[in-house]
């Protein structure tokens, strides 16, 4: 399985979720520079956290005009998946791709820490591996994490389970302590914490490794079923 | 009426020597290229003499005092680069812009040598929190500022101290340290080499922020400082990340002769060391200096302190090459002059000379050194001779440890660390809050350690002691994270060089250091020295603030301070003394800073240092802390608070109980391991005569304390930790 890690300027996570894929799942991983239309073959798409265009303006508002984020539409809307963590969170926010928007933290500060998250559903191809109701840890590095939607689509959003992640203990001021979220047809995760910070033993942390495990999964069941047909 | 060169910071005598160097009078732009270049932070024309105090070589030093950074080598062809700096006097006035431009220049630093930048630390000072609103604002807009910076960057900010005393009333230290990792091969210098190369300039355009900044550090903060809120530069992380990637991919390339970061003094620090490194001149044309304002003088380009700019000396033809690589990444470089070898920084605006002057008469190798005088000041001998046990010995000890828990200095720093990033790059195998932050080095099986550290009450009653023990203490931190120390990187932030008695605080200081690093064979490979660190009232506690940086051979062999399991076994290597003299409970609870520091034995602390490695690297800890601020109580408290784990200990003493708790005796380490490995570690410890006695061990809810079979303390971890904890966001609302 491929992934593709997108690089826009001052993304600081690029790195660490391509060690994570490549070094701790052992999976097939290549950057791809934001100014750029192609998306090669990649399975699943990855935006990952960092600073991208200094979150000036605001966080993620710049990157989502990006060249690449074209063919990051067309990705998903062919069903095939992405997932924004953090900063990408932000900007598939931004994009329009998921719901929502993503404002300062409730104590205005920079929150840096590992905190426990309530698995919401593993209806998803990115939580499969979860038991429904699980409780993990994962690092949170955000000063923007503090999640907003109108009622409408909050209720939406919940019929549909695409509530995948909230906190336990809600360290940022997220509305119904919503740490991560999907679109409604499931293909794409938007999520604040750092999967790819746990995903080693020699960090202290593995929970993270069952998110790109439920991944690769779903893409291994996705072609079966196509060579099946 | 000031003389033009008092203007600039100049005495009478540094004037004629500029004339003697140039056979004329200078002209305007070139007195004030003296003037920051023949500053005390440029120059170090007063602290100079007294370098070759330090053990600066080793086998494993590649890059001694005088670039950039220092380079140590770690083995495998892979080495680490460090520096430590100061951006005291911005952050006085300015915290937010003043400390995030402080880790700004330092990560420039750091890559400027050729390395990609792993970690950041810092060690703060600030007054008395208690009694300042002042204060509270300083350390918001300070930890915020770092925040800010190093966490756009990318960098993790890994390892700091934050420390509290009324002698900061005013003027707070802020010191950045940055650690970068390359190979052997890939190590660059800022040399301006090979005549006819081009000198280009990378990065954001220059303003007149930051002007006269250099100068600004070298006077003492008065009332007017505030005024000087233009020498205040402002900071632009994501233009810097920008930077950082572009000139990494640059060196790729090898189209790079030198390259410089353009940081105290600008433009004109990086011509003329980059020149003096190299073949000893440079011409350059102001006119083509990218420019964010209008209308400036070609001394403002020339002096300015803008932030985020690098120099770069560039093989010649190979000039479009560079630009297309900088402009992938959205920036411009531009040719603004070229290498000479006539020993001249020729300086022009246009087709006109503005400055023409001898390059190496800019330098430190130039510039005046003064040998200052120096005199033992009165309180030396006075509070040195104060005796602890004239005190009155508190009667609830629950009380003063709860006390000594929340203080400011004591307490858990989470509020500060949790605003760091210290987990992006995902190598922080320890994080902050053990005794050093432990980095693996991906692709190897070898890990770093890295700490600061300084106590700088000991360094105010004995500068020489003091520091000897700020060296001891930083190495203590890394090996009981089971690291090797390496080497040094010193920030020492002092009063005005210019006053005896301040002088001799700096003198005890480097002779105190000198000594510890060869003892322990940690030679210091970078530094910086921040002086008229004083107000209008008084001068800061000497602060020779240690950074250091230590091997692990094999990160599965880390090691932290916290207890890990009920049922281990807890013990105490090294001795306690009576020795409460400057301690942090002398000061907290009594209000007295007084008294002599406690000794220092080299001999056993060596010692203590290679078992603990040892015993580290055999398997047979489970933890090990030092004990430093607060003594044994405190430690042992540490070690308790990350898993809530009690702890039931027994003591025999002849000692009065405050000093068997808060003594702060030197070469003293708490550490724990299982009942299994006890007879083993025995054995180690008798065969190696190791001073030790076993405490007790981890076990049920409740921190026990029994001296000579009297329970003297008995607290719920639980509690303890809360109070621990919250006490320092209390402080500040």
């Amino acid at each position: 399985m491929k992934f593709g890690v997108i690089v826009f300027p001052g993304s600081n996570c690029d790195i660490d979720c391509f060690h994570a894929v490549k070094d701790a799942l052992g999976h097939e991983v290549e950057y791809i520079w934001h100014d750029t239309e192609e998306l090669d073959d990649c399975d699943c798409i990855i935006l990952p956290g960092g600073f991208s265009y200094g979150d000036y303006l605001r966080c993620g508002a710049v990157a989502r005009f990006s060249r690449i984020m074209e063919a990051v539409k067309a990705h998903a809307a062919s069903g095939k998946l992405v997932i924004g963590i953090c900063n990408g969170f932000q900007i598939l926010t931004e994009a329009g791709l998921l719901p929502g928007a993503l404002v300062r933290n409730i104590n205005l500060k920079f929150i840096c820490d590992t905190v426990p998250l309530r698995v919401e559903t593993n209806d998803t191809p990115f939580t499969s591996l979860y038991q429904k109701g699980e409780i993990i840890n994962f690092p949170i590095a955000h000063g923007e994490g503090n999640y907003v939607v109108d009622e409408a689509t909050l209720n939406k959003m919940k019929e549909n389970g695409q509530i995948v992640f909230t906190y336990v203990n809600n360290p940022n001021g997220s509305m119904e302590n919503i740490a991560g979220v999907c679109n409604e047809e499931k293909n794409v995760l938007g999520m604040m914490p750092h999967p790819e910070r746990a995903c080693e033993e020699i960090l202290g942390n593995t929970d993270g490794r069952r998110l790109f495990e439920s991944i690769i999964s779903a893409l291994e069941e996705k072609v079966k079923h196509e060579k099946a047909l | 009426m000031k003389k033009p060169y008092e203007t600039v910071g100049l005495t009478e005598k540094e004037y004629k020597k500029i004339i003697e160097y140039l056979g004329r009078e200078p002209n305007e732009v070139e007195l004030n290229i003296y003037g920051v270049m023949w500053s005390e932070h440029c120059s170090y024309k007063h602290s100079r003499a007294l370098f070759r105090h330090f053990p600066t070589t080793g086998k494993r030093v590649l890059q001694g005092p005088g670039e950039n950074a220092g380079i140590i080598d770690i083995g495998d062809n892979l080495a680490i680069v460090m520096k430590i700096e100061s951006h005291n006097h911005p952050s006085a006035i300015e915290p937010y812009q003043g400390a995030a431009t402080g880790v700004g220049g330092i990560i420039r630093d750091i890559f400027a040598m050729g390395a990609r930048p792993i970690a950041l630390l810092n060690s703060l000072r600030f007054g008395d929190i208690e009694k300042s609103e002042r204060v509270k604002y300083l350390v918001d807009g300070v930890v915020a500022g770092i925040a800010g910076y190093g966490n756009c960057m990318g960098i993790p900010t890994t390892a700091g101290e934050t420390y509290f005393n009324s002698s900061y009333d005013g003027n707070p230290l802020v010191n950045a340290m940055c650690v970068g990792i390359l190979e052997h091969d890939k190590i660059h210098r800022g040399n301006a080499s090979g005549v006819g190369n081009s000198v280009m300039y990378v990065g954001a355009a220059t303003g007149r922020d930051g002007m006269g900044g250099a100068s600004f550090a070298s006077v003492e903060l008065t009332e007017e400082s505030e005024e000087k809120k233009s020498a205040v530069q402002v900071g632009d992380p994501f233009m810097e990340k920008l930077l950082l990637e572009a000139c990494l991919e640059l060196l790729e390339t090898g189209s790079i002769v030198g390259l410089q970061d353009l940081g105290a003094a600008g433009l004109t620090s990086a011509c003329c060391e980059t020149a003096a490194r190299g073949e000893g001149g440079m011409e350059i044309d102001v006119l083509k200096v990218p420019r964010r304002e209008k209308g400036m003088l070609p001394v403002e380009v020339m002096i300015s302190e803008s932030q985020e700019r690098m120099l770069l000396i560039v093989e010649k033809g190979r000039e479009d090459e560079v630009k297309k690589i900088v402009e992938k990444w959205g920036l411009h470089a531009v040719t603004i002059g070229k290498v000479t070898d006539n020993g001249r920084l020729t300086v022009k605006e246009g087709d006109k000379t503005v400055a023409d002057v001898p390059a190496y008469s800019l330098d430190s190798s130039g510039a005046p050194r003064y040998y200052k005088e120096y005199e033992e000041p009165a309180y030396y001998r006075e509070l040195k001779n104060f005796r602890p046990e004239t005190t009155t010995e508190p009667k609830d000890y629950n009380k003063t440890l709860m006390d000594l828990f929340t203080s400011p200095n004591l307490c858990s720093k989470e509020w500060v660390y949790r605003q760091y990033d210290h987990m992006v790059r995902t190598c922080t195998v320890v994080k902050p809050g053990s005794d050093a932050a432990v980095l693996r080095i991906r692709g190897t099986k070898k890990g770093i350690a890295l700490t600061v550290d300084c106590n700088s009450r000991y360094c105010y009653l004995d500068p020489r002691a003091g520091s000897a023990i700020a060296v001891t203490e930083a190495a203590r931190n890394l090996v009981c994270s089971g690291a090797k120390p390496l080497a040094v990187t010193d920030g020492l932030n002092f009063g005005s060089p210019e006053k005896p008695d301040r002088f001799w605080q700096f003198r005890e200081a480097v002779i105190g250091i000198g000594e510890a690093c060869r003892e322990l064979d940690t030679p210091v490979i970078s530094g910086n020295i921040s002086f008229y660190n004083e107000t209008e009232t008084q001068a800061i506690y000497p602060t020779p603030i240690i950074g250091m940086a230590g091997v692990i051979e094999d990160t599965d062999k880390y090691c932290t301070m916290h207890f890990k399991d009920e049922g281990d076994i807890v013990i105490l290597l090294g001795k306690t003394e009576n020795e409460l003299g400057g301690s942090e409970y002398l000061s907290r609870i009594h209000g007295i800073e007084k008294g002599a520091v406690p000794r220092l034995n080299f001999g056993l602390e060596k010692k203590l240092q290679a078992f603990i490695l040892s015993a580290i690297n055999k398997g047979c800890l489970k933890s090990a802390h030092d004990v430093s601020d607060g003594g044994l109580a405190i430690a042992l408290a540490e070690c308790c608070m990350e898993k809530e784990l009690g702890i039931k200990v027994k003591l025999e003493s002849h000692l009065r109980t405050d000093a068997v708790l808060f003594s702060e005796s030197q070469s003293r380490f708490v550490v724990s391991c299982s009942q299994e490995t006890l007879a083993e570690l025995q054995q180690l410890m008798e065969k190696q005569e190791i001073p030790y006695e076993i405490l007790g061990r981890v076990a049920g809810d409740e921190f026990r304390i029994d001296i000579n079979k009297r329970n003297v303390v008995a607290l719920k971890v639980k509690e303890m930790k809360e109070a621990w904890r919250g006490a320092f966001e209390c402080l500040m609302s």
